[in-house]
């Protein structure tokens, strides 16, 4: 069913012309990965740990934010639930871009293989303890994204001709003048928006990775597998051409099909999580014994508890990318006169994506004792999670694979849109260049996929974390602008100032009659 | 004075709807307001270059709405000599017809709401419902269907 899994290619004796670019991929590719992620997880000993600095960078934000907005990120749930649901939609908005569907989009780009793959990771590497740790990080995530896609919102830019555009390049320079920084904010911005475009590059590779891990694995050891195996780049191949066609051809109904299933697909996947745990009933609590034990004192994990809780971090973060700052440019179209509202609704990516989904993964993974297999140090993440789902579900990993290749296209597709918005930022809209920059970006799906997991996951983690960097140092100049729109509006809606739509009005009109 | 919402669409029942709503505005000096609603959800999973222009692609969808159904409609019936003196004003939005459309009557303070029937089969009724009868279930005044 699997094949083993070597991270040297040397190893796999290829004659091929596709083995020899896979070798050069791996030769050239792999020591620039190496060097990065050197600079950028620059870390410190703590408790005879190594501890990357970058890493707890994040986690301290979100919990700066959670306590600074009085857990807000809680204390507003039930609001940002109501906002979804369109509870508070004016009527002057019917057919504007609404909250669910600003969440959906962003949800699209946030909702991949960090879920499924990356929970693997880190169980292999931190034990079930990591998984404990990704969902804290995850409930502090959550009111980092409150802050960010509330800023993106604020500062957002509205063209003559009506499009909106929005995101950390705009809240950076535009916030950072309010307060008289304009240098920092426009140089963070600059670099925010250099660094969107090597971060998609990286996320598009390691997304391509994990999808042809999973083809792969799949195709079974007869010659298809053998021959995909040794031809992983063919894949990487076909998933650009996919992707050229939407990104260069302009065939947007390609991208809008793929957003309509992804939801569908990960509906789909938590049932299929549901079933395995459902079949190991008995287990369940002990798996969740081994989740909290593990967090604080685990066993045979490098790094003890502070290794546990650095992977579960890192995993979290790349996973839910709270404080990167992507998902605030989706969030950032929204209809609204009240940028809290996005905010609100904005902490819900991470409730959804880690700590629903990523958790569900986790308790397959550790019900299911697959962790604990004796190769696990030579199989990639996904190769793991679809074993979980194996021992309970012979053919669920077709299934599977089926999932991940669709994650990770229309997460594919979303970094190219993101990484657009950074490169238009910088240049403009300039055609040629612009032709460059997506031909790059779809070599570096055919990298991805034929390059090996080290290299791939080291250098997409490595500009991710650049992209948090300057971001999260911008969201703690702004942190002022933060708690006041959120103290303002939270109390507009408790003295009724904000209402319901429907709900009628001292005057006896209904509420937000639309603009005529 | 009295004002009747009719809700068109494309369909040929929107013509129907419209010439019996014209001949008892101008007998009983009614004033109408033609009513349009864009099929439009919320909960819709669109992607992130499409809710970019989407402002603009409202404003077009309104347009278009305005340009292809409502104006040919109403030429139609000045064609027909339905018009007479009767005051038409319009209103189109987004959204689910049969709410939208009592949302309207209730906002403008309509007295009567006609539509068209569309003539579905029995079976296309069955699975999707239809407009008409959704609406008469909604609408806080009296819904007249036209066959």
């Amino acid at each position: 069913m699997t094949t083993p899994f070597s991270l040297d290619f040397a190893a796999t004796p290829t004659t091929s012309l596709a083995g020899s670019v896979d070798d050069a991929l791996e030769k050239y590719f792999g020591p620039l990965a190496d060097w990065l992620a050197d600079v950028v997880f620059y870390s410190v000993p703590v408790f005879g740990t190594e501890v990357p600095l970058i890493v707890t960078w994040l986690v301290i934000c979100g919990m700066f934010f959670t306590i600074w907005l009085k857990f807000l990120n809680v204390r507003g749930m039930k609001h940002a639930v109501d906002l979804v649901r369109g509870k508070y939609t004016p009527a002057d908005a019917q057919g504007e871009v609404t909250h669910f569907q600003a969440l959906a989009t962003a949800l699209s780009s946030t909702v991949g293989l960090g879920n499924i793959a990356g929970v693997a990771v880190a169980i292999t590497i931190g034990g079930p303890g990591a998984a404990f740790w990704m969902v804290f990080a995850g409930f502090v995530g959550m009111s980092t994204k409150m802050a960010e896609c509330m800023l993106a919102v604020k500062y957002r830019h509205v063209r003559e001709d009506g499009t909106v555009s929005g995101g950390p390049m705009y809240y950076l320079r535009d916030g950072l003048a309010e307060l008289g920084f304009a240098r920092i904010g426009k140089f963070l911005a600059v670099a925010w928006a250099a660094f969107m475009m090597i971060a998609a590059l990286g996320t598009n590779a390691f997304q391509a990775n994990q999808a042809t891990q999973q083809l792969v694995g799949v195709s079974g050891d007869g010659s298809l597998g053998a021959w995909l195996d040794a031809n992983r780049w063919a894949v990487g191949v076909a998933m650009a051409v996919l992707a050229a066609a939407v990104i260069i051809g302009g065939i947007k109904s390609i991208a809008r099909v793929t957003s309509v299933m992804v939801p569908f697909m990960a509906v789909l996947y938590v049932l299929a999580c549901l079933t395995v745990l459902l079949t190991h009933l008995a287990d369940i609590p002990g798996a969740i014994g081994e989740i909290v034990t593990g967090a604080f004192s685990p066993e045979g994990v490098a790094g003890g508890a502070v290794g546990a809780l650095i992977v579960g971090f890192q995993r979290a973060t790349f996973s839910n990318s709270a404080g990167v700052g992507d998902a605030p440019i989706a969030h950032s179209v929204v209809k609204t006169n009240r940028p809290p509202t996005e905010g609100f609704v904005a902490s819900l990516e991470p409730f959804v994506d880690t700590i629903i989904v990523c958790s569900m993964t986790a308790m397959t993974i550790v019900v299911t004792g697959t962790w604990k297999g004796s190769d696990v140090a030579d199989v990639s993440g996904i190769t793991l999670t679809s074993r979980s789902f194996e021992s309970v579900v012979g053919w669920f990993p077709y299934v599977l694979a089926v999932a991940v290749l669709l994650f990770a296209f229309s997460t594919i597709l979303s970094n190219s849109y993101y990484g657009m918005k950074g490169f238009g930022y910088l240049f403009g809209d300039r055609a040629k260049p612009e032709m460059v920059y997506k031909g790059v970006f779809l070599c570096f799906t055919v990298i991805g996929a034929a390059s090996a997991l080290g290299p791939v996951i080291l250098f997409a983690d490595s500009v991710f974390f650049l992209l948090a960097l300057v971001n999260v140092i911008g969201l703690y100049f702004l942190a002022r602008v933060v708690r006041r729109e959120f103290t303002n509006y939270w109390r507009d809606l408790h003295s009724g100032d904000i209402r319901e739509v429907g709900e009628i009005s001292e005057t006896g009109g209904r509420v937000g009659a639309s603009e005529r | 004075m009295e004002s009747v919402l009719v809700g068109v669409d494309r369909s040929d029942g929107s013509r129907r709807a419209l010439a019996f709503a014209l001949k008892r505005a101008q007998v009983n000096k009614w004033s109408i307001t033609i009513g349009h609603v864009i099929n439009w959800s919320r909960y819709s999973f669109p992607i992130g270059e499409d809710n970019e222009v989407r402002p603009v692609q409202r404003r077009a969808e309104i347009e278009a709405a305005r340009a292809e159904i409502i104006e040919p409609l109403v030429s139609w019936a000045e064609a027909e000599n339905l018009r007479g003196d009767v005051e038409i004003t319009v209103d189109i939005r987004h959204g689910r017809p049969s709410e939208v459309l009592a949302t309207i009557a209730d906002e403008r303070g309509h007295d009567v709401i006609v539509v068209g029937r569309k003539g579905d089969s029995d079976l296309r009724v069955a699975i999707f419902g239809s407009t008409a009868n959704r609406l008469a279930q909604h609408a806080t005044v009296p819904v007249v269907v036209v066959p």
